[in-house]
Formats: C-alpha cells, structure tokens, sequence
C-alpha cells in the first residue's frame, strides 16, 4: 500500500515537473538558523555557530540529490541523457547511422514482410465473433477421389442436411459452397465470384449487415433461390452504393434476384485470400446429387464441448449419415468404402484457405531466409560497431578514468544500439507495408485475383519487436561486452600501435566474416537450387505443343442449347473458331492439361484392374497439340456416337496394362459410375507419355476418347486452338468473335503457356525472392569481408610500411593480406557447404527435377563466392601495398 | 567488545531503516513538529549517543510522507519563522504499531541469542 502510494507521489512529481523544492530549501534554512541559535546561546562566536550548525545537519547537496532521486524515477531522466546522447552521436557518424539503419530497416522490412503475409494466411483470425469457438467438419482422411470434388468441397449436399439434423455438439453449424456465377444478360454479361450458404450462415457466424438484411433459414426454400445478398465491394463499385430496397434486383444466372443486403466492407467470406461478391442461398432442387462433395461444413461449438469432443460425437454419427447419404450408381466396393467415411471436427477459427496449403512451407521458408539475411546484416553491423568502438576507446577510457560506473557506460551503449534498432525498425514496418502488399500482388493471376488484407495488428507488431530486439541482442552485445572490460589505462596510453594488442579483436571480426559467408554461402545455394528448379519448370517439355497454343473456356448455359446437342454445338464452335484467320487447327478437351483438372475412372482390362485418367477430346486434339501417335490411329469424324467406342492410350498406359506389348486392339472397361455407364473401349493407338494434371506431377496411365463418345456432355468446354499469330492477336480474335457470335456465352480465351505459368506462381516468387536475397546475402558478406580485411590492414598500416621499408615486394604484402582473407573464405565456404546440406531438406519439396545436394550447384555457389571474395579482398590489399612506408610510419 | 572501546566510540551510527521508525514515534508521542524539533527530541532521548546528520530526518519525513503515514503544513517555528509542521496519520498508526510488535519481536529475539552463554 504504502509503496504504491509512494509510486504515485513520484508519478505526479513526474507529470508536474516540479523537480525544484523550494520548500525543502526554506525548511533547512530554518532548521540551520534554529540549531546555530542554539549554539550561540550556549556561547559559540555566530561564525563558529554557523559553521557548527552546517556541520550537524550534514551535506545539503547530497540530501537534496537523495531527494530528487526519491521524488522522480531517476532512470528516466539517465535513459534521457542517454537518448539524447545516443541521438548525437548518431548525427555527428551521418555515413554509420545511414548504412547501420538502412540495413537494419532492410533487414527487419523483410522479415516483417513475410510474417505478415503468414499472418494473413495463416494466423490471423476470420473477423467474426468469437473465431476460435469455430471448427470445420470433414471426412477424416478425405472422400478419396471418390465423387466430383469441387475447391474447398469436402461433404455432399445430403450429408450436409443429415449433419445439420443430427448434431448436438455444436450450437450452430453451416455450410457454404464456391460457384462461378453471371449477373446480367447480354454483352453486358458478367463473371463474378459466388458463394451459396445456408441460411444460418449469417447468425452462426455473428456477422451483421452492412445494409438491409443477410441471408436467413426462410431464403433457403425449393430452387431456384430468389434473394440475393452482395458484398460490400460489389455494392460499392458494380451497385454504386444504391439503397437496398424493393427495386435493387440483380439478374444472376438468368434469374431475377432480389437483393436484400449487403455484407460488411470486413467480411470477405471464409476463404482467406479469395473474395466473393455476390451470396445466394442454398435452394432445395427436386433431388440433391449424392457424389458431388461441394460444400465446406463449419460450426460453432457448444459451450464446454472440445474439438476431440465434437469428434467424437460426429464419428458416432457418421455410420447412420453414411448410411442415409449413400451414393449410387457406383461399384460395391466404393459404396463400401463409402460406408466406412467418418466425420471429424477441425479447428476453423482462421477460416480454410487454398493459398494457405499453397504457400505454407514457402512462407515458412522464406521466414527463415530472411532471419539468415539480417543475421548477416546483423553481423556487419556488429564489424562496423566493433570498428567504431576502437576509434572510441578513448573517450570510453576517459569517462571510466572519470569515474563512470561500468554499469552506467553499458546502459548508454545499450541505449545507443536500442536507438539504433529502434529506428531501423520504423523504417523496416514501413517497408514492410509496400513489400507485403506488393508480394500478395504478385500471387494474383489473370484467372484468381487473390485479395489479402494486411494489417499491421499486434501479431505483426510483436513480430517486429522481437526481430528488433534479437537484432540489437546480435549486433550490439559483443561491442558492448568488449567495452566494458576496457582497462581504462590502457586506452588513454597514447598512440595506441595496435599490432599484437589487437589480435583478439580481429579473431573475434574473423569470426564474424566467417559467420556471414557461410550463412551467405547457404542463401546462394537456396537461390540457385530454386532459380535453376523453376528454369527447369520454364523449359520442361511436358510432350505437346505449349507455344503458339490458345485456350478457350466456353460456358453455354444460358444459351438454351437442349442437352442431346451440347456436342454437335461444341462442334460448332470449333468450326467458328477454324475460321479465325491465322487458326491451323482446333479441338475441343473436356480436361485441357497441366492446369490442374483431374478426371479418373477405373477400369478393367483382361485380368488387371486399375485406374485410369480419362478426357474426351476433338478428333484434331492430337494435331492441334504436337503429339505424335506411336503406333495406331488418332481420332476422327467418324469416331461418332454410333460407331465403335475408341481410345487412345499413352506409354505408361502400355507399360501398366499391356506388359509393354502391342495394346493395339486389346479392349478396356470402364467400372460405371453416375452418368458414365460401364462401357468397353477398344485401344487404337498410343501416344507418348506427357504431363497430366501438373508439371510437377508424375504421368499416370492416361486415356483419351473421341469427344463424341463422352457419355455425359457439358454445357461447357475447353477448346484448344493452334496458331502461329503472337498470342495477343489470336487471343483477341478469338475473344471477339465468340462475343460477337454468342453474347450470351460466357468465355474465357487465355494464351496456354500464360495459363500454365499462372500454376508457377509459387515457383516463380520463390526463385524471385531466394534469388533476390541470396544476391543481398552474398553482397553482405563480402561488404564485411571487404570492410575487416580494410581495417585489419589500416590497424597494420606500421608493420605493412616497415615491411616495404624492409623490401617486401608489393605481391608479397598483396600475398600476405590475401591469404588471410583466403583462410576466412575457406572456412566460411566451408561451413556453408555442410550448413546447405543440412538446409536443403526444408526446400527439397519446393523443388521440380532437382535433389537439394544438387553438387554442381554447390559448387557454382561455393565458386561464385570465393570469385567476389577475391575482389573483396584484393582491393584493400592493393590498397596496402602502395602504402608509402614514410607516410605510414611517420604518422601513429 | 570490550567495556573501553563503547566508551572510546562517543556516537552509534543510525541502525538503517530504524530513524524512520523514531520519527513516527515521535509525532505520535509529541504531536505535530517541525524537522528542528524532531531532531531535538531524538538527541535528548537518545543521550546525544546517536550520531545524527540532522538533514537525514528530512529524507526520513520525506519518504513517511510519500508512503502517506505523516502529513504536513506550514506554521510558524519558535524564532517567528515560517517552519513546516509534521504529524502522524491514522494510517502512520497502525504502521508505528505493527513496527514498534516486529521491532520487539526481533529485539526478544536478538536478545535471547546474544544471552545464550557457553
């Protein structure tokens, strides 16, 4: 009690500044008079009085010192005097505290940079009430291909409804679906982002309306859905902020809706990185499809019940939902499998994310790169500290002649680095603010815009504290030990001569020269194995035509084309196309491929089962595509509906099924499935082995059938077209004939190779960002190198001189200086290599076609560093050895 | 310790942290005083023993009144002039009688351990 009253007392001495005390001035006045009085009376001369009275009441200077320290926080004002003159010092050394705090902002920039794309991806929480009560329901272990999967799918619609019936364990649970969807008709038709929620989405989540009302349980009833709600963003640009009422409809995939809300301008839907503009309810269609997992399942746990809880519960559940939600039309042993799906709870507080499983490792990675190149930074500041802290030994050995308390002199030093760190780290949130927002920029492509918000929240600020002050910990604590055990005496000595007194010295900077080249020697291999796995990915022939190739995505929903004649209108607009001038060929692809899409049946073929991919495809696909046919026939007009059913099968097909043999002939049948009946092929041909689904994926067995034979037509597809035009001018022909022809229709017309790079983001920002910092890691390092093998030599200037004046030849100093930087260089490049190999485990997943030990890599890093070192170094010893040895021994 | 050398030592230094506790008691026991007066009061009781730098009763009063167990005002000394008069708070009451129980406790206790003989 009574000290936090005395804690106060100081506080309001603090704020009101009164630091004077006259009073305790009058007080002793009146106390010497009193007590001088009293000595005169007992027959004292008034002087001698006097003189005894000051004696009795002892040193008023330091009562009053004793005082003031009482009165204030005397740590305050010395962290003042300290601050200020750490600001001094700081402006008197223009060149140090630009280069020290340029670095340290560069430094800590980039870190904070990516540990705030982290923290939006990964670590920050959807901004509804209560996040982490969140869980996310899905199948433990995935539905195992089984089914049509769409992004984020991971339930059917039915178990969704048997879920929603059924569950305890949660106060409120939701579901909500990803689809594209048009709003408007005509050439004013538009793509936008779709989302379909359940109608408590909105209440579960605790999210309020920006304007009018969201979507509620009454809005899901028999389809089609009639209201429509939008996001903040589409209201803002597309809606021009209209007021919501009976007039604001919106013509969504030819449907008149109503809107009746607006979302939060905060609320960007439960996918980070992915946005939404328009949100309609779930309808109730006559039947829910069965093998369509397209809904993503999240609740809101009851209170006192935990994740394993929920589990629990819902793997209790799980056989009577399997069992109501069973999917038809498939094997006995899928419908098995089936059966077998069990239901688990998973924490949702962050929201689910593509980008999140994307990026996560190259996030991490990246951290980590970042760290070692502010390790580096850290370590040429330290050089530059400990350099400048020779040049202060004097002045440090004045204050402690003058009796500094070692303790006093360490917290100014302290407070100088803190300064020093302190401003860096301004500087680096603030280039953190353009960096991040610059990197999320660049993950967005032509086909997914991806939208972060970054913020500065107290994630991102502990962050930069953190970094800020293991910074100063690394660059600031070897200095500062080394000054204080200064001997006072020694550094006042005159003209120190620095030749074996300052050894230790210089084998603490070679420490650190070694430290940073093989840390830099570590980041250069990281750069290389990832420049060099995305040259790879860049040139890889994936065995057909990627240049001169245009892809078109068609959707014709709206064009009222009845279903028997979705193929022959696919035909059509081939043909439309083929008449493009500049067009060779064209062909239509139910899965164009390496960008991603997958379709897989199984099949039966003499005695073996397996699987197998499947895509239908136009009878020019192979043309159009560059890929040879080995042996066989390829497809053509006659491959109709009513003639035979063909296929085409590629290497691996041939080597799986075929034993290698003659599979010409040989016939193949499919297990059936929900709209693909069993059905026997007959093999005509084979092809090459090429990519799939992705470059970095392996080549499965693969199938193609003629486009004409696809059991179960679309009212979409892709068209693949061969030109030798530069893809802007096809892409735009195309464009603009397809929008002339059939308005209605949407279309997406995109150069293939453009299509396939926008799948090597990732490698591209990796290969970006490691190559940018390996070159920034190496060039620190050899700034170091160059900077102590610099002052060891100007600290040997007498010994260099009297060598010269001895007869030392000038190769011979440069020898001498060189191969002390030679011995640091080795050590370093040595250490760095094992340092890589141990390293390289973290990025082997990252890389296409290339193993982490790659040694040629190794040694273009290990040789391309020992190449700057020389210069680095040579510079300096040149330098030494024109040294004029009157000049260099004449001068301390 | 022998007899000679307490003699030959006139003045004991303050035992640290026990002025405070005698300037407590001194307001409680005299009532409202000044600095001058309290300093007096010490000397007489004491027998002029102690050794006293008078100004340290300041840094004494200074730190009771910042804990709230004195308070102060301005009045007139017995040379007319203007002196400050400190006295003891309802607070500084119960501080002096939990100081006075644990300054007796110890002193018992320091007591018995110096009588205990060989």
């Amino acid at each position: 009690m009574g000290r936090l009253r005395a804690i106060a007392a100081k506080l309001r001495n603090f704020f009101t500044g009164s630091l004077a005390e006259p009073d305790f001035d009058e007080e002793a006045r009146t106390h010497l008079a009193l007590l001088a009085e009293r000595f005169t009376r007992q027959g004292m001369t008034p002087e001698a009085a006097s003189a005894q009275a000051r004696r009795q009441f002892g040193n008023t200077t330091s009562l009053k010192e004793s005082r003031h320290d009482m009165r204030t926080f005397a740590w305050i004002e010395r962290l003042g005097q300290d601050l200020r003159h750490g600001a001094r010092l700081l402006r008197l050394n223009p060149v140090f505290s630009a280069v020290a705090i340029i670095s340290l902002g560069l430094g800590i920039g980039a870190n904070t940079a990516i540990f705030q794309l982290l923290d939006a991806v990964r670590l920050r929480t959807l901004p509804v009430k209560n996040p982490n009560e969140l869980a996310q329901i899905r199948l433990a272990g995935g539905n195992q291909g089984m089914g049509v999967n769409t992004q984020y799918g991971d339930l059917t619609r039915p178990m969704w409804e048997e879920l929603h019936r059924q569950q305890k364990a949660f106060s409120g649970i939701f579901a909500w679906a990803v689809n594209d969807d048009v709003v408007g008709s005509g050439s004013q038709l538009e793509h936008v982002n779709g989302l379909y929620v359940s109608g408590d989405l909105f209440q579960v989540l605790g999210v309020e309306s920006w304007r009018g009302r969201l979507v509620i349980p009454e809005d899901e009833h028999a389809c089609p859905a009639t209201t429509a709600v939008v996001s903040y963003a589409y209201w803002q640009t597309k809606m021009g902020r209209r007021e919501i009422d009976s007039s604001a409809k919106l013509l969504i995939d030819g449907q008149l809706m109503q809107v009746t809300g607006v979302t939060p301008p905060g609320f960007l839907g439960l996918a980070v990185g992915d946005h939404f503009d328009i949100i309609l309810p779930f309808c109730k269609p006559k039947e829910l499809m069965r093998s369509l997992f397209d809904v993503t399942v999240m609740g809101r746990l009851r209170a006192g019940v935990s994740l394993p809880g929920a589990s629990a519960e819902l793997a209790a559940l799980s056989p009577g939902i399997m069992a109501a939600t069973e999917i038809t039309g498939y094997s006995s042993e899928s419908v098995a499998r089936y059966r077998r799906f069990r239901l688990a709870a998973y924490p949702a507080g962050a929201g689910v994310s593509s980008l999140r499983e994307e990026y996560d490792s190259s996030l991490w990675l990246l951290l980590g790169v970042t760290g070692l190149v502010l390790l580096i930074a850290c370590a040429n500041l330290a050089n530059l500290i400990l350099a400048r802290a020779s040049a202060r030994e004097r002045e440090v050995g004045v204050r402690l002649a003058l009796g500094a308390s070692r303790g006093r002199l360490l917290s100014q030093l302290l407070t100088e680095n803190v300064l020093l760190a302190m401003v860096g780290a301004a500087l680096g949130i603030g280039i953190a603010q353009v960096v991040s927002r610059a990197l999320v920029w660049s993950l967005s492509t032509e086909s997914r815009a991806v939208l972060l918000p970054m913020a500065i929240d107290w994630r991102v600020l502990a962050f930069a504290a953190a970094v800020t002050t293991l910074t100063c910990l690394a660059f600031g604590t070897i200095p500062m030990l080394r000054s204080a055990r200064l001997q006072p005496l020694s550094a006042l000595r005159a003209g120190g001569r620095g030749m074996t007194a300052s050894r230790e010295r210089f084998s603490l900077q070679r420490a650190l020269v070694v430290t940073q080249i093989s840390v830099s020697l570590v980041l250069l291999v990281g750069a290389l194995l990832f420049v060099r796995s995305f040259h790879k990915l860049l040139t890889f022939d994936p065995g057909m035509r990627e240049e001169g190739v245009t892809a078109a995505f068609v959707g014709f929903q709206q064009s009222n084309i009845p279903r028997e004649r979705y193929l022959q209108f696919q035909q059509q607009l081939v043909e439309e196309v083929l008449a493009v001038p500049g067009v060779h060929s064209a062909a239509t692809t139910t899965h164009p491929p390496l960008l991603g899409g997958s379709w897989t049946h199984s099949i039966q073929i003499g005695p073996a089962h397996g699987d197998s991919k499947f895509t239908w495809v136009g009878p020019d696909y192979f043309a159009t595509m560059g890929i040879p046919l080995l042996r066989g026939r390829g497809f053509s007009a006659t491959d109709t509906a009513d003639a035979m059913r063909v296929a085409v099968v590629n290497e691996t097909f041939v080597r799986q099924y075929a034993g290698g043999g003659d599979p010409i002939g040989m016939a193949m049948r499919t297990d059936q499935e929900p709209g693909y009946p069993s059905t026997v092929y007959t093999i005509v041909g084979v092809i090459p082995d090429s990519k799939y689904a992705c470059l970095r994926c392996g080549t499965p067995p693969m199938t193609f059938a003629p486009a004409f034979q696809c059991p179960a037509p679309r009212p979409r597809t892709a068209i693949l077209i061969h030109s030798s035009l530069p893809p802007d001018v096809i892409v735009n022909r195309v464009k603009r004939l397809l929008a002339e022809r059939h308005p209605e229709m949407a279309a997406q017309v995109s150069s293939f190779r453009t299509l396939i790079r926008d799948g090597l983001v990732r490698d591209r920002l990796m290969a970006m960002l490691s190559g940018f910092f390996g070159l920034l890691a190496a060039m620190l390092a050899m700034a170091g190198l160059y900077g102590v093998v610099s002052y060891m030599t100007a600290r040997r200037r007498n010994e260099i001189g009297i060598r010269i004046a001895l007869g030392a030849r000038r190769g011979q100093v440069i020898g001498m200086v060189m191969r002390e930087a030679a011995w640091m260089v080795l050590a370093g490049v040595i250490a760095g290599t094992l340092l890589a190999l141990l390293a390289g485990r973290a990025a082997a997943t990252l890389l296409f076609d290339l193993k982490p030990y790659d040694v040629p890599t190794l040694a273009a890093a290990g040789g391309l560093l020992a190449g700057i070192a020389v210069l680095a170094s040579f510079l300096p010893a040149r330098r030494a050895s024109r040294l004029d040895p009157m000049q260099a021994l004449r001068c301390d | 310790m022998s007899k000679e050398e307490i003699k030959g030592r006139k003045k004991a230094d303050i035992l640290q942290g026990t002025l405070d506790l005698m300037v407590l008691k001194t307001l409680d026991v005299l009532g409202p005083l000044h600095g001058y007066g309290i300093a007096r009061r010490i000397e007489q009781i004491s027998d002029s023993v102690l050794q006293l730098n008078e100004g340290t009763v300041y840094t004494a009063l200074l730190r009771l009144e910042q804990q709230g167990w004195i308070r102060s005002e301005w009045g007139a000394s017995e040379n007319n002039r203007r002196a400050r008069f400190y006295s003891i708070s309802p607070g500084g009451r119960k501080q002096l009688a939990r100081e006075t129980q644990e300054w007796e406790l110890m002193a018992g206790v320091i007591g018995r351990v110096l009588q205990v003989r060989r």
